[in-house]
């Protein structure tokens, strides 16, 4: 990396970035961590709708300390508010929302993302000593559209957008969009599309951290 | 008359023995049947099954359940824990071992035992390293894996509400699994914060008919902590 590369957007920016883009009246699922953020950043005009895997719709956001109600925690096991109009189920009345194609969108973090919309976020591989999957393969599986915000590249600069997953697989061919601290990338039948480079990149610098072939949009 | 409620934890969990496999509701600490859990700790049974969400967390009981190695195997979607390190540790010992489920898959496979289906297919998994070994086929253009339906012996649920013939409410994120795994079990046990007299509960706020549920104990612990 050179000492003039532009900046890197912060997970903030990449959550706000990714916020922009959700259209108004979307039922929306978002993942523990990165996605968790978006959000903060929903405009106030947009009524979107937030779904959390453990019963819940119309998820609002979370308490003061004097305004925390126990019994109601979201899937990353933190208090929060419902909004009114929101409605609470059981797991499988949960996860057939999910399954059954009833999200407009679901939020996740990624290990990596290949051209064809795998998508590996959920396992380092065969010698992972803390596995857990949670409700990542229902989310991949099930919503209309799944969108990964993550870093463009690992910390060692390797980047995570591949041509194949080498990390075991969470759902096959289901992202449509990536958010990285460096573009906005669409997954399309012909692979990875540049819609938008953050400020100070150039194409051609998305394309060198990039494992695989990017088009222009 | 039926009455299901029982007096104390001994009569709610007879005939539970050793290489029992057991259904236990909540997700995170919210609906989890903390003192029903904290007696079965206290059985000194051996070899047991334990199917929950979050298996490996910490509350109540569950540890002292693990740690006095009551627990051969756990059937669950997240046994990470950002408040143990018991699972974890027995685990990579080699002595617990474990079945990861997609969550969807698990809510699924215990309701469709509750409903009398033996498997479904499904999309989720379909293709990843949780898909191995199942039967796999295209239906409609998509890859689906068959997934069995999850009986057990017991299950020990935690409820907001209950009347003497086992008519179950839940509080906001307190449903989660609980009312799917109601009806799965052999036997089903239920924890409830209030008791009711029949006709108190609305019909229509009646989440978990009483047909499913066989016995109910009052245990009003409180709110659940984090």
């Amino acid at each position: 990396m050179s000492e003039t590369q532009p900046k890197t957007l912060t997970r903030e920016q990449m959550a706000a970035r990714l916020a922009q883009d959700i259209p108004d009246g979307w039922f929306v699922n978002l993942g523990i961590g990165a996605p968790t953020l978006v959000s903060n950043y929903v405009s106030d005009d947009k009524e979107v709708i937030f779904h959390s895997e453990n019963g819940l719709l119309g998820v609002g956001p979370a308490p003061d300390a004097e305004h925390v109600e126990p019994w109601l925690i979201n899937a990353g096991k933190q208090y929060v508010t419902l909004l009114p109009g929101a409605s609470t189920f059981n797991s499988a009345e949960s996860f057939g929302i999910i399954r059954g194609g009833h999200l407009d969108l679901a939020v996740l973090g990624g290990y990596e993302v290949a051209e064809n919309g795998d998508l590996a976020n959920w396992s380092t591989g065969a010698n992972d000593s803390n596995p857990a999957v949670g409700g990542a393969m229902d989310l991949g599986a099930g919503a209309k559209q799944v969108w990964v915000v993550m870093d463009h590249t690992t910390k060692q600069g390797v980047s995570k957008l591949v041509e194949k997953c080498t990390y075991p697989l969470t759902a096959l061919g289901s992202v449509t969009r990536v958010y990285t601290n460096i573009a906005v990338i669409d997954v399309t039948k012909d692979g990875f599309v540049l819609r938008e480079a953050a400020p100070g990149w150039t194409f051609e610098e998305v394309q060198e951290r990039t494992a695989a072939r990017l088009l222009r949009g | 008359m039926i009455n299901k409620f029982v007096p104390d934890m001994e009569t709610a969990l007879a005939g539970l023995t050793d290489n029992a496999t057991i259904l236990m509701g909540g997700f995170g600490s919210v609906g989890q049947p903390v003192q029903l859990v904290d007696h079965i700790a206290e059985m000194g049974l051996k070899n047991l099954t334990l199917i929950a969400n979050n298996a490996g967390a910490a509350f109540g009981g569950m540890t002292k359940l693990l740690q006095t190695g009551a627990i051969g195997k756990v059937v669950c979607s997240y046994p990470r824990s950002s408040n143990s390190t018991v699972f974890l540790d027995l685990y990579r010992e080699g002595k617990v071992q474990l079945e990861l489920v997609p969550q969807g898959t698990l809510a699924e496979r215990i309701r469709a035992a509750s409903a009398g289906i033996p498997a479904f297919f499904t999309p989720t998994a379909a293709g990843t390293m949780l898909g191995v070994g199942k039967e796999t086929r295209e239906i409609n253009g998509r890859l689906c894996v068959l997934e069995e339906a999850i009986h057990a012996d017991f299950a020990v649920l935690e409820a907001w509400e209950a009347d003497r013939w086992g008519n179950l409410t839940y509080r906001l994120s307190g449903q989660n699994f609980n009312p799917i795994m109601a009806g799965a079990a052999k036997v089903t046990v239920v924890q409830t914060q209030h008791v009711r007299e029949l006709g108190e509960i609305d019909p229509d706020a009646v989440k978990t008919p009483g047909i499913y549920v066989d016995r109910v104990i009052h245990v009003p612990y409180g709110d659940p902590a984090l």
